[in-house]
Protein backbone atom coordinates (compact mmCIF):
# COMPACT_ATOMS: atom_id res chain seq x y z
CA UNK A 1 0.00 0.00 0.00
CA UNK A 2 1.45 3.09 -1.20
CA UNK A 3 1.30 6.28 1.56
CA UNK A 4 0.09 9.47 0.54
CA UNK A 5 1.13 10.97 3.80
CA UNK A 6 3.38 14.08 3.60
CA UNK A 7 7.03 12.69 3.19
CA UNK A 8 9.25 13.69 5.82
CA UNK A 9 12.42 11.55 5.38
CA UNK A 10 15.80 13.37 6.97
CA UNK A 11 17.63 12.46 4.03
CA UNK A 12 21.63 14.05 4.01
CA UNK A 13 20.63 15.85 6.88
CA UNK A 14 19.79 12.55 8.48
CA UNK A 15 23.75 11.94 8.21
CA UNK A 16 25.18 15.28 9.09
CA UNK A 17 22.50 16.85 11.63
CA UNK A 18 24.07 17.03 14.71
CA UNK A 19 24.12 17.85 18.36
CA UNK A 20 22.09 15.67 19.91
CA UNK A 21 23.30 12.40 18.88
CA UNK A 22 26.36 10.00 19.93
CA UNK A 23 29.99 9.59 19.31
CA UNK A 24 29.07 6.52 16.86
CA UNK A 25 26.72 8.67 14.89
CA UNK A 26 29.41 11.34 13.42
CA UNK A 27 32.38 8.11 13.06
CA UNK A 28 29.30 6.53 10.69
CA UNK A 29 28.95 9.56 8.88
CA UNK A 30 32.26 10.29 8.71
CA UNK A 31 33.17 7.14 7.50
CA UNK A 32 31.04 7.82 4.36
CA UNK A 33 33.09 11.10 3.87
CA UNK A 34 36.22 9.61 3.74
CA UNK A 35 34.96 7.04 1.70
CA UNK A 36 33.27 8.93 -0.93
CA UNK A 37 36.67 11.20 -0.62
CA UNK A 38 38.79 7.96 -1.25
CA UNK A 39 36.82 7.11 -4.33
CA UNK A 40 37.10 10.51 -5.44
CA UNK A 41 41.11 10.38 -5.23
CA UNK A 42 41.15 7.15 -6.94
CA UNK A 43 39.15 8.19 -9.84
CA UNK A 44 41.32 11.26 -10.50
CA UNK A 45 44.40 9.16 -9.94
CA UNK A 46 44.12 6.81 -12.46
CA UNK A 47 42.71 9.76 -14.56
CA UNK A 48 45.82 12.27 -13.81
CA UNK A 49 48.06 8.99 -14.21
CA UNK A 50 46.45 7.46 -17.46
CA UNK A 51 48.42 10.38 -19.05
CA UNK A 52 51.24 8.33 -19.56
CA UNK A 53 49.99 6.61 -22.04
CA UNK A 54 50.06 9.36 -24.40
CA UNK A 55 53.88 10.43 -23.74
CA UNK A 56 56.09 11.75 -21.77
CA UNK A 57 55.11 15.36 -22.39
CA UNK A 58 51.49 14.80 -21.33
CA UNK A 59 53.03 12.82 -18.23
CA UNK A 60 55.12 16.07 -17.14
CA UNK A 61 52.36 18.24 -17.91
CA UNK A 62 49.97 16.52 -15.95
CA UNK A 63 52.46 16.00 -12.86
CA UNK A 64 52.93 19.67 -12.78
CA UNK A 65 49.48 20.02 -12.48
CA UNK A 66 49.16 18.32 -9.75
CA UNK A 67 52.19 19.75 -7.85
CA UNK A 68 52.19 22.52 -5.64
CA UNK A 69 51.40 22.99 -1.59
CA UNK A 70 47.61 23.12 -2.08
CA UNK A 71 48.08 19.53 -3.72
CA UNK A 72 50.23 18.35 -1.24
CA UNK A 73 47.57 19.35 2.01
CA UNK A 74 45.10 18.00 -0.30
CA UNK A 75 47.32 14.46 -0.50
CA UNK A 76 48.05 14.71 3.25
CA UNK A 77 44.32 15.12 3.76
CA UNK A 78 43.76 11.70 1.44
CA UNK A 79 45.95 10.18 3.61
CA UNK A 80 44.14 11.10 7.15
CA UNK A 81 40.95 9.95 5.31
CA UNK A 82 42.50 6.51 4.44
CA UNK A 83 43.87 6.60 8.06
CA UNK A 84 40.59 7.14 9.61
CA UNK A 85 39.24 4.70 7.02
CA UNK A 86 41.34 1.84 7.23
CA UNK A 87 41.51 1.77 11.03
CA UNK A 88 37.57 2.38 11.54
CA UNK A 89 36.67 0.19 8.90
CA UNK A 90 38.47 -2.94 11.02
CA UNK A 91 36.24 -1.62 13.86
CA UNK A 92 33.44 -1.83 12.39
CA UNK A 93 34.59 -5.20 10.40
CA UNK A 94 34.53 -6.78 14.19
CA UNK A 95 31.28 -5.34 15.11
CA UNK A 96 29.26 -6.37 12.43
CA UNK A 97 30.73 -9.82 13.06
CA UNK A 98 28.75 -9.74 16.38
CA UNK A 99 32.30 -9.10 17.85
CA UNK A 100 32.80 -6.28 20.89
CA UNK A 101 28.90 -5.76 20.95
CA UNK A 102 28.34 -8.34 24.13
CA UNK A 103 25.54 -10.87 24.35
CA UNK A 104 21.83 -9.90 25.37
CA UNK A 105 21.17 -8.92 28.53
CA UNK A 106 18.20 -8.45 30.96
CA UNK A 107 16.83 -4.39 30.14
CA UNK A 108 17.07 -2.65 33.48
CA UNK A 109 17.10 1.01 33.64
CA UNK A 110 19.54 2.81 33.25
CA UNK A 111 19.87 0.52 29.72
CA UNK A 112 23.21 -0.50 28.78
CA UNK A 113 24.04 -0.73 25.07
CA UNK A 114 25.93 -2.34 22.76
CA UNK A 115 27.67 0.68 21.97
CA UNK A 116 28.38 1.96 25.17
CA UNK A 117 30.25 -2.23 25.46
CA UNK A 118 32.33 -1.27 22.06
CA UNK A 119 33.02 2.31 23.24
CA UNK A 120 36.45 1.52 24.44
CA UNK A 121 37.13 0.18 20.78
CA UNK A 122 36.21 3.07 19.18
CA UNK A 123 38.27 5.11 21.44
CA UNK A 124 41.20 3.13 20.46
CA UNK A 125 40.78 3.22 17.33
CA UNK A 126 40.35 6.69 17.17
CA UNK A 127 43.29 7.23 18.94
CA UNK A 128 45.43 4.83 16.51
CA UNK A 129 43.86 7.15 13.36
CA UNK A 130 45.26 10.20 15.28
CA UNK A 131 48.70 8.91 15.77
CA UNK A 132 48.65 7.91 11.92
CA UNK A 133 47.68 11.14 11.16
CA UNK A 134 49.79 12.84 13.19
CA UNK A 135 52.75 10.55 12.04
CA UNK A 136 51.59 10.92 8.64
CA UNK A 137 51.99 14.69 8.68
CA UNK A 138 55.16 14.72 9.57
CA UNK A 139 56.65 12.46 7.09
CA UNK A 140 54.74 14.67 4.79
CA UNK A 141 55.57 17.76 5.42
CA UNK A 142 59.02 17.69 7.70
CA UNK A 143 61.04 14.71 6.44
CA UNK A 144 61.18 15.96 2.71
CA UNK B 1 14.54 18.69 48.12
CA UNK B 2 13.01 18.44 44.75
CA UNK B 3 11.81 21.52 42.82
CA UNK B 4 8.05 22.19 43.19
CA UNK B 5 8.12 25.52 41.15
CA UNK B 6 5.83 26.23 38.35
CA UNK B 7 7.63 27.60 35.48
CA UNK B 8 6.44 28.39 31.90
CA UNK B 9 7.19 26.51 29.15
CA UNK B 10 7.01 27.47 24.92
CA UNK B 11 5.58 24.40 22.93
CA UNK B 12 6.67 24.51 19.47
CA UNK B 13 4.61 22.28 17.39
CA UNK B 14 5.33 21.11 13.80
CA UNK B 15 1.66 21.41 12.90
CA UNK B 16 0.18 20.26 9.45
CA UNK B 17 -3.47 19.79 8.06
CA UNK B 18 -3.62 17.59 5.13
CA UNK B 19 -5.83 19.17 2.71
CA UNK B 20 -4.81 22.54 4.03
CA UNK B 21 -1.06 23.02 4.23
CA UNK B 22 1.61 22.52 1.73
CA UNK B 23 4.56 22.12 4.15
CA UNK B 24 4.35 21.42 7.68
CA UNK B 25 5.40 24.86 9.96
CA UNK B 26 6.06 25.77 13.69
CA UNK B 27 3.80 27.04 16.12
CA UNK B 28 4.37 28.07 19.79
CA UNK B 29 1.88 27.60 22.58
CA UNK B 30 3.12 29.23 26.31
CA UNK B 31 1.92 26.80 29.13
CA UNK B 32 2.62 26.32 32.61
CA UNK B 33 4.64 23.45 33.29
CA UNK B 34 4.09 22.21 37.23
CA UNK B 35 7.36 19.63 38.12
CA UNK B 36 6.78 15.96 37.19
CA UNK B 37 4.67 17.36 33.95
CA UNK B 38 5.62 15.04 31.22
CA UNK B 39 5.35 16.30 27.18
CA UNK B 40 2.23 14.31 26.54
CA UNK B 41 0.47 16.43 29.70
CA UNK B 42 2.12 18.95 28.02
CA UNK B 43 0.20 18.66 24.78
CA UNK B 44 -3.04 17.39 26.57
CA UNK B 45 -2.82 21.28 28.27
CA UNK B 46 -1.76 22.76 24.56
CA UNK B 47 -4.88 20.83 22.57
CA UNK B 48 -7.18 22.16 26.12
CA UNK B 49 -6.55 25.61 25.78
CA UNK B 50 -5.00 26.63 22.42
CA UNK B 51 -5.09 24.14 19.97
CA UNK B 52 -8.22 21.86 19.60
CA UNK B 53 -7.54 20.59 16.23
CA UNK B 54 -3.97 19.11 17.37
CA UNK B 55 -3.32 15.32 17.07
CA UNK B 56 -1.23 13.32 18.14
CA UNK B 57 -1.33 9.39 19.16
CA UNK B 58 -1.13 7.86 22.47
CA UNK B 59 -2.71 5.55 24.49
CA UNK B 60 -0.74 4.29 27.51
CA UNK B 61 0.80 6.82 29.36
CA UNK B 62 3.36 4.61 30.64
CA UNK B 63 5.91 3.80 28.25
CA UNK B 64 3.98 0.03 27.50
CA UNK B 65 1.81 0.90 24.09
CA UNK B 66 4.57 2.69 21.82
CA UNK B 67 1.97 5.06 20.56
CA UNK B 68 3.60 8.13 21.63
CA UNK B 69 6.79 8.26 19.94
CA UNK B 70 7.70 11.87 18.37
CA UNK B 71 10.43 13.70 18.33
CA UNK B 72 11.13 16.16 21.45
CA UNK B 73 13.99 18.49 21.33
CA UNK B 74 15.62 16.82 18.51
CA UNK B 75 15.48 13.44 19.79
CA UNK B 76 13.05 10.73 19.36
CA UNK B 77 11.52 9.52 22.35
CA UNK B 78 8.13 8.14 24.07
CA UNK B 79 6.12 12.09 25.24
CA UNK B 80 4.63 10.00 27.95
CA UNK B 81 8.26 8.79 29.42
CA UNK B 82 9.65 12.25 29.32
CA UNK B 83 9.68 14.81 31.89
CA UNK B 84 9.84 18.21 30.47
CA UNK B 85 12.57 18.85 33.58
CA UNK B 86 14.77 16.04 32.49
CA UNK B 87 14.90 18.67 28.76
CA UNK B 88 16.45 21.22 30.86
CA UNK B 89 14.92 24.11 28.56
CA UNK B 90 12.27 25.95 28.50
CA UNK B 91 11.63 25.10 25.08
CA UNK B 92 10.06 22.12 24.05
CA UNK B 93 10.16 21.38 20.65
CA UNK B 94 7.98 18.67 19.38
CA UNK B 95 7.95 17.09 15.84
CA UNK B 96 6.58 14.03 14.08
CA UNK B 97 8.77 11.13 14.13
CA UNK B 98 11.39 11.78 11.37
CA UNK B 99 11.36 9.09 8.19
CA UNK B 100 8.07 8.20 8.51
CA UNK B 101 5.09 10.36 6.14
CA UNK B 102 2.82 12.37 7.97
CA UNK B 103 -0.80 11.95 8.74
CA UNK B 104 -1.65 15.21 10.30
CA UNK B 105 0.27 17.38 13.11
CA UNK B 106 2.51 15.01 15.28
CA UNK B 107 1.05 11.29 13.84
CA UNK B 108 3.63 9.68 11.93
CA UNK B 109 2.48 6.62 9.29
CA UNK B 110 3.96 3.87 10.37
CA UNK B 111 3.03 1.98 8.08
CA UNK B 112 6.30 1.24 6.12
CA UNK B 113 7.53 0.41 9.17
CA UNK B 114 4.42 -2.59 10.16
CA UNK B 115 5.12 -3.26 6.56
CA UNK B 116 9.10 -4.48 6.68
CA UNK B 117 8.00 -6.44 9.83
CA UNK B 118 5.46 -8.19 8.24
CA UNK B 119 7.54 -9.41 5.80
CA UNK B 120 10.52 -10.90 8.06
CA UNK B 121 7.94 -13.10 9.65
CA UNK B 122 7.74 -12.46 13.13
CA UNK B 123 6.42 -15.02 14.59
CA UNK B 124 7.40 -18.87 15.16
CA UNK B 125 7.90 -20.97 12.17
CA UNK B 126 7.87 -25.10 12.26
CA UNK B 127 8.91 -27.70 9.32
CA UNK B 128 4.88 -29.11 10.76
CA UNK B 129 2.63 -26.69 8.99
CA UNK B 130 -0.51 -28.30 10.91
CA UNK B 131 1.76 -27.96 14.38
CA UNK B 132 2.18 -24.17 13.76
CA UNK B 133 -0.79 -23.07 12.75
CA UNK B 134 -2.45 -25.14 15.99
CA UNK B 135 0.07 -25.69 18.38
CA UNK B 136 -1.17 -28.27 20.37
CA UNK B 137 1.49 -27.85 23.41
CA UNK B 138 4.55 -25.65 25.03
CA UNK B 139 7.88 -26.21 23.47
CA UNK B 140 11.19 -27.35 25.22
CA UNK B 141 13.54 -24.15 26.03
CA UNK B 142 15.92 -23.58 28.82
CA UNK B 143 16.28 -20.01 30.90
CA UNK B 144 19.53 -20.06 29.06
CA UNK B 145 18.27 -20.42 25.76
CA UNK B 146 16.11 -17.75 26.36
CA UNK B 147 18.06 -15.25 27.28
CA UNK B 148 19.62 -15.21 23.85
CA UNK B 149 16.19 -13.42 22.65
CA UNK B 150 14.74 -11.95 25.99
CA UNK B 151 16.03 -8.88 25.51
CA UNK B 152 14.83 -8.42 22.04
CA UNK B 153 11.22 -9.39 22.72
CA UNK B 154 10.99 -6.29 25.04
CA UNK B 155 10.36 -4.18 21.81
CA UNK B 156 7.24 -1.99 21.58
CA UNK B 157 7.14 -0.85 17.53
CA UNK B 158 7.03 2.56 18.94
CA UNK B 159 9.28 3.55 15.82
CA UNK B 160 12.07 5.62 17.93
CA UNK B 161 14.67 3.22 16.65
CA UNK B 162 13.52 4.31 13.13
CA UNK B 163 13.73 7.67 13.46
CA UNK B 164 16.99 7.79 14.97
CA UNK B 165 18.25 5.35 12.19
CA UNK B 166 20.67 7.50 9.60
CA UNK B 167 20.44 4.96 6.97
CA UNK B 168 16.51 4.98 7.29
CA UNK B 169 16.87 8.49 6.80
CA UNK B 170 18.18 8.05 2.73
CA UNK B 171 17.55 4.48 1.93
CA UNK B 172 13.73 3.57 1.98
CA UNK B 173 14.67 0.00 1.04
CA UNK B 174 15.95 -0.78 4.02
CA UNK B 175 14.13 -2.41 6.66
CA UNK B 176 15.52 -0.59 9.56
CA UNK B 177 16.21 -1.39 12.98
CA UNK B 178 12.80 -2.84 14.14
CA UNK B 179 11.79 -5.08 11.75
CA UNK B 180 15.46 -6.36 11.35
CA UNK B 181 15.80 -6.69 15.53
CA UNK B 182 12.51 -8.47 15.58
CA UNK B 183 13.78 -10.78 12.50
CA UNK B 184 17.02 -11.49 14.78
CA UNK B 185 14.58 -12.13 18.12
CA UNK B 186 12.91 -15.27 16.26
CA UNK B 187 15.67 -16.46 14.50
CA UNK B 188 17.88 -16.67 17.97
CA UNK B 189 14.49 -18.58 19.63
CA UNK B 190 15.31 -22.06 19.54
CA UNK B 191 11.49 -23.03 19.24
CA UNK B 192 11.51 -20.80 15.52
CA UNK B 193 12.80 -22.97 12.54
CA UNK B 194 12.44 -19.96 10.00
CA UNK B 195 16.01 -19.03 9.94
CA UNK B 196 16.33 -20.73 6.19
CA UNK B 197 12.87 -18.53 5.06
CA UNK B 198 13.90 -15.15 6.83
CA UNK B 199 17.67 -15.88 5.31
CA UNK B 200 16.24 -15.29 1.52
CA UNK B 201 14.48 -12.04 2.72
CA UNK B 202 17.81 -10.44 4.35
CA UNK B 203 19.54 -10.78 1.56
CA UNK B 204 20.11 -6.99 -0.68
CA UNK B 205 19.46 -3.79 0.20
CA UNK B 206 16.50 -4.38 3.13
CA UNK B 207 18.83 -6.39 4.91
CA UNK B 208 21.14 -5.70 7.83
CA UNK B 209 23.71 -5.46 5.82
CA UNK B 210 22.54 -1.89 5.26
CA UNK B 211 23.26 -0.84 8.95
CA UNK B 212 26.85 0.41 9.92
CA UNK B 213 26.82 0.34 13.53
CA UNK B 214 26.02 4.30 14.34
CA UNK B 215 24.30 2.42 17.14
CA UNK B 216 21.40 5.26 17.04
CA UNK B 217 18.61 3.22 17.55
CA UNK B 218 19.66 1.90 20.71
CA UNK B 219 20.36 4.88 22.23
CA UNK B 220 17.36 6.20 21.39
CA UNK B 221 15.47 2.83 22.45
CA UNK B 222 12.76 3.53 25.55
CA UNK B 223 12.97 0.54 26.76
CA UNK B 224 16.74 -0.77 26.14
CA UNK B 225 16.09 -3.42 23.43
CA UNK B 226 19.43 -2.31 21.69
CA UNK B 227 18.28 -3.03 18.00
CA UNK B 228 21.96 -2.23 16.91
CA UNK B 229 23.15 -5.28 19.23
CA UNK B 230 20.07 -7.56 17.48
CA UNK B 231 21.19 -6.38 13.56
CA UNK B 232 25.28 -7.24 14.25
CA UNK B 233 24.12 -10.69 15.65
CA UNK B 234 22.41 -11.25 13.03
CA UNK B 235 25.12 -10.57 10.44
CA UNK B 236 27.07 -13.48 12.56
CA UNK B 237 24.74 -15.77 12.00
CA UNK B 238 24.60 -14.88 8.47
CA UNK B 239 27.67 -15.34 7.76
CA UNK B 240 28.68 -18.28 10.02
CA UNK B 241 25.87 -19.59 8.04
CA UNK B 242 27.70 -18.93 5.01
CA UNK B 243 30.48 -20.39 6.28
CA UNK B 244 28.86 -23.53 7.53
CA UNK B 245 29.88 -22.45 10.96
CA UNK B 246 26.48 -22.08 12.40
CA UNK B 247 25.15 -24.84 14.74
CA UNK B 248 22.11 -26.04 12.90
CA UNK B 249 19.44 -27.70 15.07
CA UNK B 250 15.71 -28.56 15.08
CA UNK B 251 13.40 -26.63 16.37
CA UNK B 252 12.84 -27.33 20.13
CA UNK B 253 10.34 -30.43 20.23
CA UNK B 254 7.21 -30.36 22.41
CA UNK B 255 7.18 -31.07 25.72
CA UNK B 256 5.45 -34.05 26.48
CA UNK B 257 1.95 -34.53 27.59
CA UNK B 258 1.16 -35.79 30.94
CA UNK B 259 0.37 -39.47 30.82
CA UNK B 260 -3.46 -39.17 32.03
CA UNK B 261 -2.60 -42.07 34.73
CA UNK B 262 -4.37 -39.69 38.33
CA UNK B 263 -2.33 -40.00 41.76
CA UNK B 264 -3.82 -42.33 43.77
CA UNK B 265 -3.07 -40.43 46.77
CA UNK B 266 -4.79 -36.92 45.80
CA UNK B 267 -7.71 -36.47 47.84
CA UNK B 268 -11.31 -35.97 46.47
CA UNK B 269 -11.91 -32.19 45.77
CA UNK B 270 -14.58 -30.92 48.93
CA UNK B 271 -17.74 -30.78 47.48
CA UNK B 272 -19.17 -27.09 45.48
CA UNK B 273 -20.39 -24.54 48.09
CA UNK B 274 -21.45 -22.67 45.47
CA UNK B 275 -24.69 -23.97 43.31
CA UNK B 276 -25.98 -22.54 39.79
Amino acid sequence: MESHAHPNRLGIRGWVGGGRWGFERYLYTLHRITGLGLLTYFLLHIFVTSARVFGKGAWETAMSAVSGPAFKAGEYLVFAAFAFHAVNGVRLALIELGFAVGRPIEPIYPYATSVGRQRPLAIAVMLIAGVLAVWGGYNFFFMD
Amino acid sequence: MPDTRMKQVVFHLRRYEPGKDREPHWEQYKIDSPPGMTVLDGLWKVKELFAPTLAWRSSCRMGICGSCGMLINGRPRLACNTQISELQSDVVAVGPLPNFGIIKDLVPDLHPMFEAHRELMPYLIREDLQEQDSPTGEYWQTPHELERYLQFSYCIKCGCCMAACPTMATDPQYSGPMPLGQAHRYNSDTRDGGFAKRRELLEGGRGPWRCHFAGECSQVCPKGVDPAKAIQMMKQDLVFDLLKLRVRKPAARLVDKPCGKRREDIPAAPPRTVTG
